[in-house]
């Protein structure tokens, strides 16, 4: 056998973007080893989502119906039986935070080498698989010797499989009894409202931990003052409670789409640059003529923020 | 009740870097206490300083380097430390499975009631070492914390796990459990003069194969690098050039083209 299993993401009743992608990886993998791809939809209302998957390229799709939500020793089990089953050559999981959840529980338990947050496959003789390292300053190839194994698969890095076909679905049983699972999901909370909405703004200046200080903040206020924009941050600026999370851009923050993005002292980590390759214009100073901003930059400063922001601020004084 | 904190040294590229065979040439390299390790550390340190007759050890696997990074978590106020490292350890590709033997082997010697690791560490990014683990082991875990709360009798957490887009999962999740520390958290305090001088006299206990028990098959792995390059930039950017007046003349003019500052 050289079939392919991955596995769909959803949450609170719709299918998550990466479903789409890793159904294209898994169709890639499947035809470099000449084998079906099964797809997984465990949990919540799966025929529905069964119904937005059946996608061209999909062989065929195992639904397992138990629980509403995400549950890790739900999606571990279903996943390892299903595995047990069709015994696949290679199984995709997500490199979702509930992919981060259960991915390399699936691996350990079925003793799977775990490539993880994969942003390339290739295959030939054995998988050839592409990760970044350093902060996304580098990009590694891995090869696998032992067959199968198991990847995660980096969202946003295959383009969404979107035409649709008839697949056959089956449903796979799989017994679960949440009350007996040490983890039991509560409910969820929405974080992040307040004062401003950066996903309005035209102009977002965004500031990262290139600012060093508190203190520093003060620049960018200043900048944003003359200039008419709205201040947002990346993460670190939010951890240190130097902002409140609402402006915080990024993967687990929001998601903005302003006529110009100005990234002042950011590096562009991958789950920033989620939340804002989306911008019409992106601009970026940084003293690192490596960070990886400027692979997503229309226009690139090289030098210091404490040099050019008070500059900057002159000109528009 | 133990807490077993795991803590890597990451290691950091300078800004101009060069790479030799499968890995950024050591001199480019500059060392570090992972940040998702520095919150891991904080919380454990919190929960210690809030309950009575808790013991905090960290666990770090690398090479003696390191130990100037474990005495940074001693000094923060992590009670002892294990280092674990061997010849054969250093001529390993460690994945994923070779660390969760290595860690599940710690945790057999400690009996841990609670391990904290980090959600990912920073340089080689698996973001996957404390959840292998806790399947490993046979611990509940809960992935991706950004807020925790305990019980008074330590049976379990109640935590939030950050997801995608300003959400949070609540969770409940019984004890012994591994717990992997999203940064925020809390505030990773600065190790204070006084605790500087107390890390000086902690212990570090050093930790081969053999004494956890296990031999090379432990970290074979079947997963190699290959390669390593610097990504081909798809990148198009019109860098603004000169000194820092005229770049800041330059981006004016950009953003008054864009219409988005009016003047
Ligand atoms: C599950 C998960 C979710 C995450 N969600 C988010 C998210 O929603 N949003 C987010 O932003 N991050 C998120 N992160 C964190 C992310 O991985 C990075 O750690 C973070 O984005 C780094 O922020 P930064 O670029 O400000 O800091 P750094 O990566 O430290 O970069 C600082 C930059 O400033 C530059 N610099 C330094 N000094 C100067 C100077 N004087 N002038 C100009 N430039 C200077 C440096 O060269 C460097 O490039 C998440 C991580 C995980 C694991
Ligand atoms: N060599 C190591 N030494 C100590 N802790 C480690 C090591 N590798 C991974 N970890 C822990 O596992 C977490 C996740 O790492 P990773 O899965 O490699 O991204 C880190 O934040 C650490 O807490």
């Amino acid at each position: 056998m050289s079939d392919v299993l991955a596995v769909a993401d959803h949450r609170r009743g719709a299918v998550r973007d990466v479903s789409f992608e890793i159904v294209r990886a898994g169709r890639e993998l499947a035809d470099d080893l000449d084998g079906d791809l099964h797809l997984a939809v465990i949990a919540g209302d799966v025929d529905a989502f069964a119904d937005r998957l059946s996608l061209a390229g999909v062989d065929a799709i195992h639904t397992v119906e138990a629980g509403e939500e995400f549950n890790h020793d739900l999606y571990a089990g279903a996943t390892a039986a299903l595995f047990e089953e069709l015994a696949p050559t290679a199984v995709l999981m997500p490199n979702s935070v509930n992919g981060l959840d259960y991915a390399p529980a699936v691996a350990n338990r079925l003793d799977l080498p775990l490539v993880a947050d994969a942003v390339d496959l290739a295959y030939d003789d054995g998988l050839e698989a592409t990760r970044e390292m350093y902060g996304s300053k580098v990009e590694t190839t891995v090869e696998v010797s032992e067959e199968p194994f198991a990847v995660t698969v980096r969202g946003g890095e295959w383009a969404a499989l979107e035409e649709r076909a008839d697949v056959p679905v089956e449903a796979f049983e799989y017994e679960f009894d949440e009350s007996a699972s040490g983890a039991r999901v509560q409910g969820f909370e929405e974080v992040g409202a307040g004062d401003v909405d950066i996903a309005d703004a035209e102009f977002l200046v965004s500031v990262g931990r290139g600012i060093e200080e508190e203190e520093n903040l003060e620049l960018i206020e200043e900048l944003v003052e003359v200039t008419g924009a709205t201040m947002s941050s990346s993460r670190p600026i939010v951890d240190n409670g130097w902002l409140p999370k609402n402006r915080q851009v990024g993967q687990s923050g929001k998601q903005v789409t302003p006529d110009v993005y100005l990234a002042i002292g950011i590096s562009g980590a991958v789950q920033h640059v989620a939340g804002m390759k989306g911008a019409e214009t992106i601009i970026a100073i940084n003293t690192d003529p490596n960070a990886p901003i400027f692979d997503i930059a229309d226009y690139g400063i090289v030098g210091d923020l404490f040099d050019v922001v008070p500059a900057l601020i002159e000109e528009f004084e | 009740m133990k807490i077993l904190v795991t803590v890597k040294e990451v290691a950091e590229a300078a800004d101009d870097f060069e790479i030799e065979g499968t890995d950024i040439g050591e001199q480019y390299l500059e060392y570090d206490l992972n940040e998702w390790d520095d919150y891991a550390v904080e919380a454990a340190v919190q929960l210690s300083e809030t309950y009575d007759d808790v013991e905090v050890v960290s666990a770090t696997i690398g090479p003696e380097r390191a130990e100037e990074t474990i005495r940074m978590a001693l000094a923060k106020g992590v009670d002892r430390s294990i280092r674990v490292w061997d010849d054969d350890v250093a001529a390993a590709d460690l994945d994923v499975a070779a660390k969760t033997r290595l860690f599940a082997a710690v945790v057999e010697e400690e009996d841990p009631d609670l391990v904290l690791s980090g959600v990912q560490a920073a340089d080689d990014g698996f973001g996957a070492t404390g959840v292998s683990l806790a399947d490993e082991i046979g611990f509940d875990w809960a992935a991706v914390v950004n807020d925790l709360e305990t019980e008074d009798d330590l049976s379990m957490a109640h935590v939030h796990r950050e997801l995608e887009g300003g959400i949070e999962e609540l969770t409940d999740v019984d004890f012994p459990a591994v717990l992997t520390i999203q940064t925020g958290l809390n505030e990773p305090r600065y190790a204070s003069l006084r605790g500087i001088r107390q890390a000086q006299s902690k212990e570090i206990a050093e930790f081969g194969l053999a004494d956890l028990g296990l031999d090379a098959d432990a970290v074979a792995s079947p997963i190699s690098r290959t390669g390593m390059y610097e990504p081909e930039t798809e990148s198009d950017a019109t860098y603004l050039d000169g000194a820092a007046d005229e770049q800041a003349g330059q981006l004016a003019d950009v953003l008054r083209e864009k219409g988005v500052v009016s003047e």
